[in-house]
């Protein structure tokens, strides 16, 4: 067993900083380089360009991405776990296999987890008994079925895990939680059976922190901000881990960025619920229990983590078609600036309902002034006020009203209050609004399928 | 009466989960984390942030890490790609809730 593996964070987000994942793999010594590519959102988006193209459907930096840092993650021996697979895996491990084959690569192993595309038997599991129903509102699949655009199941770290142990250099996934691709090469190395409770927490709190890139290394930080060093060349964080759990969260030297205490407990906060209950499919770690020492120098050891048994459900994310939106902007200036953006308001808002459109909401916000913090920003005088951007959605599930609402912004210019511009991206298009549908679904339903294609 | 304003003694991030937003606030000392855990309650946030959250608001504590977590429910305009709303994830509403000014009796010895 090794004393220790070094896991490195390389993308916090499909559109993160591209350069990230090759500093991670140049800059120090990792063992693994785990990037998390998939939101929410970025399922349906992939759904639908493999509708369109068979080929698609999963995050296309990665062969390029590949292209660039193959030939040093053979040299050092370092192994790439990543969720960009999205809705078609086995057509990224090809295009990286081809990236890798242009490359003069050999002997190079692909794991491929599949089975969390649920989208074409959904019937099939209904009829089985799966239930599906939302799980905040409690609703019945059946409301939405016919609309559905993708339906995933989020996988936890055991598939990738058995990918490891066939050999994978690298390892492309679809929805997979974005915690167990940290957690998985820390099981594959030391041993950690799949009751182990304590250690797999410990290992998906590391992986909460990693998950989010630089967010735990300084980024996004609202404590004392502008003390974060060299933001500009901010390094992402690496997770060193140890057998018996303790991790260290620290990043390679010579990057700006900070780890500390403040910079790591902000991370743990984000996007949780109740921290007693951060539930996964491969445990239930106990965020009230994590302890955090700051060792100084850019290190902060995160132990003493502890965790229940899993659940015997799979998270499911299905995305729907639920009608459309479109948003634009115009920008008015000193003086009366404010005054001048809500009077715009008014008249539109007039002129639509003149129109008799159908809208289920109109949003308006003035950026600068209220589009943040809404009743809660501070009154100001007007006076003072150098510009004001009027910022006005609509969502709709009658396209023609969201079409024609795009329609009557630009004659604002012509036709509202003066000193006025910033239309310029043209007529707002109505786009398709895609809503959520989280469920549950019993583990016996659902089987991960590992296969391995190489090269 | 003492005032003390949030920012001075916290910080925090927030993030989104589905139309409910999370507001995780962190003491910056222990003396910060008293104090946010006695008088940062659940009905003054919710009474805070009157007008963006138009749901319940769940408290839970962690005094490991001397922060305090808020689940705002029905606050983000419907929620990720639903939403109209410039911040539809709920990224500046930490940032919010540092606005806001504690005011408590100053007789307890301990803060």
């Amino acid at each position: 067993m090794k004393e220790k593996i070094k896991i490195a964070s390389g993308q916090g987000f499909w559109g993160d900083l591209i350069d990230a994942p090759y500093h991670q793999v140049t800059k120090g010594d990792i063992d693994y380089l785990v990037m998390d590519y998939l939101a929410e959102v970025t399922m349906s988006i992939l759904q639908k360009q493999k509708n369109k193209n068979p080929e698609l459907g999963y995050a296309k930096d990665i062969p390029e991405l590949m292209k660039r840092i193959l030939p040093i993650i053979k040299d050092k021996n370092i192994k790439v776990i990543t969720n960009g697979g999205g809705v078609n895996p086995v057509a990224c491990a090809n295009a990286v296999l081809q990236a890798a084959k242009n490359l003069g690569i050999k002997n190079l192993k692909i794991g491929v987890v599949l089975g969390d595309n649920i989208k074409d038997n959904l019937d099939e599991l209904i009829l089985e008994g799966a239930e599906l129903k939302n799980m905040e509102s409690n609703e019945p699949i059946e409301l939405v079925k016919d609309k559905i655009l993708s339906a995933n199941v989020y996988f936890g770290a055991f598939p990738i895990v058995e990918a490891l142990e066939k050999g994978a250099d690298i390892i492309i996934t679809g929805r997979t939680t974005d915690t167990g691709l940290t957690l998985a090469p820390m099981i594959y190395e030391f041993g950690w059976k799949n009751t182990d409770y304590n250690l797999l927490s410990a290992g998906t709190v590391a992986g909460h922190i990693l998950e989010c890139g630089a967010q735990s290394s300084g980024g996004n930080f609202l404590g004392d901000w502008q003390s974060i060093p060299n933001m500009a060349e901010i390094g992402f964080p690496v997770a060193e881990a140890y057998p018996n759990g303790d991790v260290i969260i620290t990043k390679h030297p010579n990057t700006g960025g900070r780890i500390s205490f403040e910079t790591v407990a902000e991370q743990l906060l984000y996007e949780i619920g109740d921290p007693k209950s951060y539930i996964t499919p491969d445990c239930i770690a106990d965020f009230t229990s994590i302890k955090l020492q700051d060792m100084g120098n850019d290190k902060v050891k995160v132990y003493d983590v502890k965790g229940f048994p899993e659940t015997q459900f799979y998270k499911v994310s299905c995305s729907y078609a639920d009608g459309f939106s479109a948003v634009s902007s115009l920008t008015y200036s000193w003086p009366q600036a404010l005054t001048k953006a809500k009077a715009a308001d008014e008249i539109l808002r007039k002129r639509l309902a003149n129109l008799n459109l159908q809208f289920d909401e109109i949003r308006t916000e003035f950026v600068g002034y209220n589009s943040t913090h809404g009743p809660l920003a501070k009154e100001l005088d007007e006076d003072e006020i150098n510009e004001i951007v009027l910022r006005i959605g609509v969502r709709s599930h009658d396209y023609s009203s969201v079409e024609r609402f795009g329609k009557e912004i630009a004659p604002l210019i012509l036709t509202g209050p003066p000193s006025v511009t910033g239309f310029a991206g043209g007529r707002p298009k109505p786009s398709e609004v895609v809503a959520y549908w989280p469920a549950l679904i019993d583990k016996k339903f659902v089987k991960p399928i590992i296969t391995i294609m190489e090269l | 009466m003492r005032k003390i304003k949030l920012i001075e003694i916290a910080h925090g991030r927030s993030g989104d989960k589905g139309d409910a937003a999370n507001v995780g606030i962190i003491a910056y000392d222990d003396n910060g984390y008293k104090i946010i855990e006695k008088y940062l309650t659940a009905e003054k946030v919710k009474k805070h942030f009157e007008g963006i959250c138009f749901g319940k608001v769940e408290r839970f504590e962690l005094p490991n890490l001397r922060a305090l977590n808020f689940l705002l429910h029905n606050t983000l305009g419907g929620g990720g790609t639903v939403s109209l709303k410039h911040d539809a994830q709920g990224k500046t509403l930490a940032a919010a809730l540092l606005r806001m000014e504690l005011e408590f009796e100053n007789n307890n010895p301990e803060i």
